[in-house]
């Protein structure tokens, strides 16, 4: 969990993502801060993250970019 | 018909598609004889306001929903001009946009009021002035109407600029009268078309699709922002509205192509697919092209300041993809000269900077006469009276097949994630207003498509105290990316940072 807050806070440092219950209605995420997050997880948990599942409920909080990684991981093997 | 005004057009539209659906927005709709009446409320409620003032710019500071497009059109049956202005840029560029632009009145909704505190603009808030109860004053309408031209505004188009305040772009209405006609041949433009709206309020796409809406009868689904970053569900979108035309920016179609998305969608009732602002790199674009074998593409290009697009090229055959797409022919009534540095016409092949000529010309930038001057000039193959061309600052050239080729920028003007920006724009926020470091330089990186800052300053900077500043004053599409000190900025030998030497350093790493 850290870690994604690191990546998050690592692109877009000027915000508080802990702060944050709802980073897509806060405005802190656009077009391309997502697929430079895609891109940062991705190397990092040695995942692919499908297309279809770059949906604004996948990206929301901590806890549903976490579950999004889990389930990445289990369609990568 | 010798039209105008581009409301001759809408008010035959609702004559003959009253019921008909003219926008849709989520879950909100109105229909042609709905938005007329909104519309013309509106235009009546200004006009007590400003009795007889016409050709007046009212900006109007709304999201992209169905009011904004009331606003937009009660701006015009008012016989003034709307000033559309992006709800997320910071206000203090908001504040810089006005103080050139001036406006008599900002348009906005209860939701925006608090954005805008402090400003000595009266406001209009939509949804607390009961415009249902306001009585329409023909009479006054047309009168004011009546005494307008053609080429009197239509609407002012804001965009970056080098030294720190945006330029406003005058747009007539003669110049999209003429953009639509010619459209209107090419594509047989009937009203069936449901156009998929993505483009932010600011763009001068938002107008054209307006101008479909009014002229055509075409319904405009109208997108959220926040859908760009979600391709996934902007395509479910489209399907759900039965969209069937786009006019996008090429980068979210790349970000579409690179996620596999049109191999695990599908896009059955797009039949017609335009794109411009930035060049589609063609290996995405055959991917587009492969997916939707019965839909017509069409490659366009224009700076906003001779109104949309001057050229197109319409895809007939699948690109080569080591190939460019060109950026095709000039439209009617417009005429593109390549001039070279002596001024005179490229031979075929030879490279030099796109000029235009032609009423699609901008009537300038409001209240910069400095600026329209320069870019706005006579035409230098005539000598023997006053006649405008626009130097567009672009780099192209005319291939031997008639078609011509998009090459690049002579200035430091970028293209990214659609929207165009001047790098100078940053550098004067850094330096001069945010005071941040001694001297800056920003360059494009075009393969990682991010903005890299160089700097040259005493202290180092974290990157989260320049984006957390730059952010108070810039949209967030104009903070840069990387940030990189070095002791000295190389400087060429007029003593000016070398700009040039920075991005090939950058784009060769």
């Amino acid at each position: 969990m850290q870690d994604v807050l690191d990546i998050l806070t690592e692109i877009k440092p000027e915000f508080d993502f802990s702060d944050s219950s709802d980073f897509i209605a806060d405005g802190m995420l656009d077009s391309f801060d997502i697929i430079n997050l895609c891109d940062l997880l991705e190397e990092k948990y040695n995942v692919t993250i499908d297309g279809l599942d770059i949906l604004p409920e996948n990206f929301t909080s901590l806890n549903s970019i976490q579950s999004l990684i889990i389930k990445s991981k289990g369609e990568s093997k | 018909m010798n039209i105008i005004n581009l409301l001759e057009y809408f008010e035959t539209t609702v004559n003959h598609n009253a019921d008909k659906i003219a926008v849709r927005h989520n879950d909100t709709k109105i229909d042609f004889k709905e938005l007329k009446n909104y519309s013309m409320k509106l235009g009546t409620y200004l006009s007590a306001m400003f009795k007889d003032s016409v050709n007046i710019p009212i900006a109007v500071f709304l999201p992209k929903e169905i009011n904004i497009v009331i606003a937009d059109l009660g701006i015009m049956y008012s016989s003034n001009h709307f000033v559309n202005l992006d709800v997320k840029t910071p206000i203090e560029r908001i504040n810089n946009i006005l103080k050139t632009v001036k406006p008599m009145v900002i348009v906005t909704s209860s939701a925006y009021v608090a954005n805008l505190t402090g400003l000595s603009i009266p406001l209009v808030i939509i949804d607390e002035i009961e415009l249902h109860n306001v009585i329409i004053d023909d009479e006054v309408l047309l009168k004011k109407r009546s005494r307008l031209i053609d080429t009197d505004p239509f609407c002012i188009i804001n965009t970056s600029g080098s030294t720190g305040t945006p330029k406003g772009v005058v747009l007539n209405h003669r110049s999209f009268i003429d953009f639509m006609n010619a459209s209107g041949e090419l594509f047989n433009f009937d009203g069936s078309e449901i156009i998929g709206s993505l483009s932010p309020v600011v763009f001068d796409i938002f107008e054209f699709e307006l101008c479909m809406m009014m002229r055509n009868a075409s319904e405009l689904i109208l997108l959220d922002a926040f859908l760009a970053a979600f391709p996934a569900r902007l395509l479910e979108c489209l399907v759900k509205n039965n969209v069937n035309f786009i006019f996008w920016v090429p980068s979210i179609m790349v970000n579409i192509a690179n996620l596999g998305l049109l191999d695990k969608m599908e896009l059955p009732n797009l039949r017609l697919v335009w794109f411009a602002g930035e060049v589609f790199p063609t290996k995405q674009f055959t991917m587009w092209y492969d997916k939707l074998p019965a839909a017509v593409f069409v490659n366009l290009y224009g700076p906003i300041e001779i109104t949309l697009d001057c050229t197109y090229y319409i895809v007939k055959e699948r690109p080569d993809e080591n190939e460019p797409l060109p950026i095709g022919i000039p439209y009617k009534n417009t005429d593109i000269m390549i001039l070279n540095d002596n001024n005179n016409i490229c031979h075929i092949g030879e490279e030099g900077e796109l000029c235009v000529r032609g009423s699609s010309l901008a009537m300038g930038y409001y209240n910069n006469l400095e600026k329209t001057m320069s870019s706005f000039v006579q035409n230098p193959l005539n000598t023997m009276y006053p006649e405008l061309i626009y130097r567009t600052g672009d780099i192209a050239y005319l291939r031997e097949d008639g078609n011509i080729i998009f090459k690049g920028r002579k200035d430091s003007l970028i293209k990214h994630m659609g929207y165009r920006i001047e790098l100078g724009e940053i550098e004067h926020v850094v330096e001069n207003d945010l005071k941040l470091v001694d001297y800056c330089c920003a360059v494009y990186n075009s393969e990682k498509r991010e903005i890299v800052l160089f700097y040259e300053n005493q202290d180092e900077l974290s990157v989260g105290d320049f984006r957390k500043n730059i952010g108070r004053r810039l949209p967030s599409y104009m903070i840069p990316t990387e940030y990189i000190k070095l002791d000295v900025l190389p400087r060429n030998t007029n003593g000016k940072i070398d700009r040039l030497l920075l991005k090939d350093k950058i784009n060769n790493m």
